[in-house]
């Protein structure tokens, strides 16, 4: 599983948003509402932010940016604080692998390819996710698993039904599954990825395989709660998942 | 520019589209044939909101019959006695008994008891490109580029609203984003829908709902505000259509998107993409294809020319269905990573060469996409540089950036920052373009050449082995697809050598009245 990291290092320290200089809790703000600009509609702007606990709130600018609406934004300082040293979060764990390192421990240490297949599922169409992280060209100069000696990569593209990628993955006799979730509107990511790991165990291959999960909306967290074995948000690079895999195959 | 190059790209591309319009003219499909039941003005669902013109076309389909067209059998209903074009269709889905189109009245009696409905199917269509064409030099559009929104609510009332507030902002163009995986739905759904994931279903009563607003729009504002919308998916063809008559004033429609993006057969797209064309060209339509799409599965800069490329053979099949040069909004993107080095010379190039190339057309330009971050601050400055290359290279149509593209669908104050930064930038270096020319051994020029001969090369290929197979083997944005693969092939069906379709004679300019 995934190291728990605490950030223990971190003496237990109050910090609120840093401005330019340390306690002054400046936040920047901005918002619509529904009313024309005046001078009503900027003392409601200001009130709307000290309700959100910000101190001397600026209104810098009231915009009328559709008839009837008007968009501001807005400075204040906070008046929270947070001790980062008392916060839990479950992390992928980060250390890098090199490609070198990946490549050597599938050879020395499995002596097979791992095979992972991938897909958007349902009827998300936006494959830049599981591509960046796939196809050979891979992501920001990282190259995607397909890069890679020692993976058997599989992208099954979009619009991939839950049922239709977990009977390509048994065929394909996959050790990972990547499941991309892109369009995220009212929670469907949520549902459609849920109905996956339901599935896998009802068929009765969950345990034998890594299911990973992707998208902007994914953190490792949700993922975990969802079932998955980790889960990967923005910014991911696909040496990030190779080297999550290889940790969590081969070791 | 070497005018002679892009000539011999030219003639490639209509050798390749000819090939493949040999197939179009000899087949049909399911959806071709409900969109010319449409176009007679058959219309409604049953009770389960399966369309008429669905449960008409699919019984034919299945008796092995539509080959000789779904006309030929209304033509027949009517004069068995039906006593309107609607009774006619409803025999046909229901009748007791299919018609087998055995014996009976001749083809010139069946032609005859459909002329008036014909002709007025056409007139529909004429009178919705008259009404535009009217009321445009009463209230005249904004300048080039035209500024290009999409709202996206999922409800067709709220997207109305925001379709006023992006007029009023500054949009000349509102898209009305689809509902996700509407395009692989092989029927329209009907009538006004408030629910839809990633954005609202097309059907024709939400077209009038948004024609409506925009119309408001453009007398309450003094600028024509265009309506665009998704003729694309397996319904391309009834969409398009639906678009003619209710004055749509641009359509997304291109010649192989939906084999690509979509895994929608390569067969039934390109006789759908050919009949839907037909009507577009007759209604006066501008269609953006999608060739921008390209470069956000593959690399801006190593892929660039695919993109040419395709340009070239959408073109070729656009001319091929009657479709003008100036209805022909040719798409394209920047999509080159921002921390290249020179990256914003490489976008002036390809936008250069591509406006050079296509003089006519309304090119259609999109904003960066694929690099966009969650850092709005940053996105918004990369917006701004595409704006820069968007008013110097005098592209037509520009599909405005929105900062937090990579969070979410934009916000009302997100739109209007966009429409501020780009009114800034387009006004401060309206005449830019004007006023510079490129080094002819620089860094703009030497790339412009080097992706038409890119280019060149491509088509060169893909004659060679002839488009089914270059799609085949991932020549355009590394997607394969094979012939009989994909969605929607089962709809496709040879014509028979007596198929009969008055409104696609018509059409295509050879009618025999």
């Amino acid at each position: 599983m995934p190291n728990k990291m605490q950030i223990a290092t971190n003496p237990s320290r109050p910090l609120s948003p840093y401005g330019d200089r340390e306690g002054d809790g400046m936040v920047q703000f901005s918002f619509t509402l529904q009313v024309p600009p005046s001078a009503r509609a900027r003392e409601a702007a200001k009130q709307l932010a000290e309700m959100h606990g910000l101190r001397e709130p600026i209104v810098a600018t009231m915009e009328e940016c559709a008839q009837g609406y008007s968009y501001f934004v807005v400075y204040g300082h906070s008046q929270f604080t947070i001790d980062v040293a008392q916060i839990e979060v479950p992390e992928v764990r980060t250390e890098a692998l090199s490609r070198e390192e990946i490549e050597h421990r599938i050879v020395a240490r499995l002596g097979r390819k791992i095979v992972v297949v991938g897909a958007c599922t349902g009827s998300d169409a936006h494959t830049v996710g599981i591509d960046a992280v796939l196809n050979y060209k891979g992501y920001a100069g990282d190259k995607g698993l397909e890069s890679y000696k020692g993976f058997e990569a599989y992208n099954l593209g979009a619009q991939v039904e839950n049922d239709q990628l977990a009977e390509r993955a048994r065929a394909l006799k996959a050790d990972a599954i990547l499941v991309s979730q892109v369009i995220t509107q009212r929670n469907c990511h949520k549902e459609n990825a849920g109905a996956f790991i339901d599935l896998a165990k009802k068929q009765g291959w969950r345990e034998g395989v890594v299911l990973l999960l992707g998208g902007p909306r994914i953190d490792h967290k949700l993922a975990l709660e969802l079932g998955f074995d980790a889960g990967f948000g923005p910014g991911t690079k696909p040496s990030d998942v190779a080297s999550f895999l290889v940790e969590k195959i081969c070791g | 520019m070497d005018e002679r190059k892009v000539a011999e790209c030219r003639t490639l591309a209509s050798d390749i589209a000819d090939d493949v319009q040999r197939y179009i003219d000899r087949h049909t499909t399911v959806g071709a044939e409900r969109t010319f039941l449409r176009a007679y003005g058959v219309d409604g669902v049953d009770d389960q909101g399966a369309p008429l013109v669905n449960l008409a076309v699919d019984r034919y389909h299945q008796a092995g019959l539509l080959g000789r067209g779904m006309t030929l059998f209304l033509g027949r209903a009517l004069l068995d006695g039906a006593s309107t074009i609607q009774d006619a269709a409803e025999r046909l889905a229901y009748g007791h008994e299919i018609d087998p189109g055995e014996g009976g009245p001749s083809i010139e009696e069946i032609r005859g008891a459909l002329a008036r409905h014909t002709q007025a199917a056409i007139e529909r269509i004429d009178r919705a490109r008259k009404e535009r064409e009217d009321l445009k030099t009463r209230v005249v559009p904004g300048a080039s580029p035209l500024r290009y929104v999409i709202v996206a609510t999922g409800n067709i009332y709220d997207d109305a609203v925001q379709a006023k507030a992006a007029a009023y902002a500054g949009a000349d163009i509102v898209a009305v984003i689809r509902a996700t995986a509407q395009s692989l739905l092989d029927y329209v759904p009907h009538g006004a829908t408030t629910e839809g994931y990633g954005g609202t279903f097309a059907t024709q009563e939400n077209f009038r709902i948004i024609r409506r607003a925009t119309d408001e729009a453009t007398h309450e504002y003094g600028r024509y505000i265009h309506q665009t919308n998704y003729s694309s998916g397996l319904c391309m063809a009834e969409i398009a259509w639906m678009g003619a008559v209710e004055r749509l004033d641009m359509l997304l429609n291109d010649a192989m998107y939906g084999i690509l993006f979509r895994d929608i057969n390569m067969c039934r797209n390109f006789v759908d993409q050919y009949i839907s064309r037909r009507f577009i060209a007759r209604a006066g339509i501008t269609i953006n294809t999608g060739e921008d799409n390209y470069l956000t599965t593959a690399d801006a800069v190593e892929k660039a020319h695919t993109v040419l490329t395709s340009q070239f053979i959408n073109e070729a099949f656009a001319k091929r269905a009657g479709v003008a040069d100036e209805q022909m909004g040719l798409g394209h993107a920047y999509e080159i990573d921002p921390w290249l080095e020179d990256s914003f010379l490489l976008e002036i190039a390809q936008a250069q060469l591509i406006r050079q190339i296509f003089p006519r057309h309304p090119i259609k330009w999109m904003p960066p996409t694929k690099h966009k971050v969650g850092d709005i601050f940053f996105a918004h400055v990369h917006d701004a540089m595409f704006n820069l290359v968007g008013v110097t290279t005098h592209q037509s149509i520009e599909l405005l950036g929105m900062f937090s593209e990579a969070i979410h669908t934009p916000l009302l104050m997100d739109r209007y920052l966009s429409l501020k930064a780009t009114r800034y930038v387009f006004g401060a270096a309206r005449h830019l373009g004007d006023e510079i020319e490129f080094k002819p051994d620089g860094i703009v020029a030497k790339r412009a050449r080097q992706v038409l001969d890119e280019a060149h090369e491509l088509l060169l290929e893909v004659k060679r082995d002839s488009i089914w197979d270059a799609i085949g083997t991932g020549a355009f944005a590394d997607v394969k697809r094979t012939r009989t693969g994909g969605k929607g092939y089962r709809g496709v069906v040879e014509r028979s050598p007596d198929y009969f379709n008055p409104v696609l004679d018509e059409l295509e300019g050879k009618s025999t009245r």
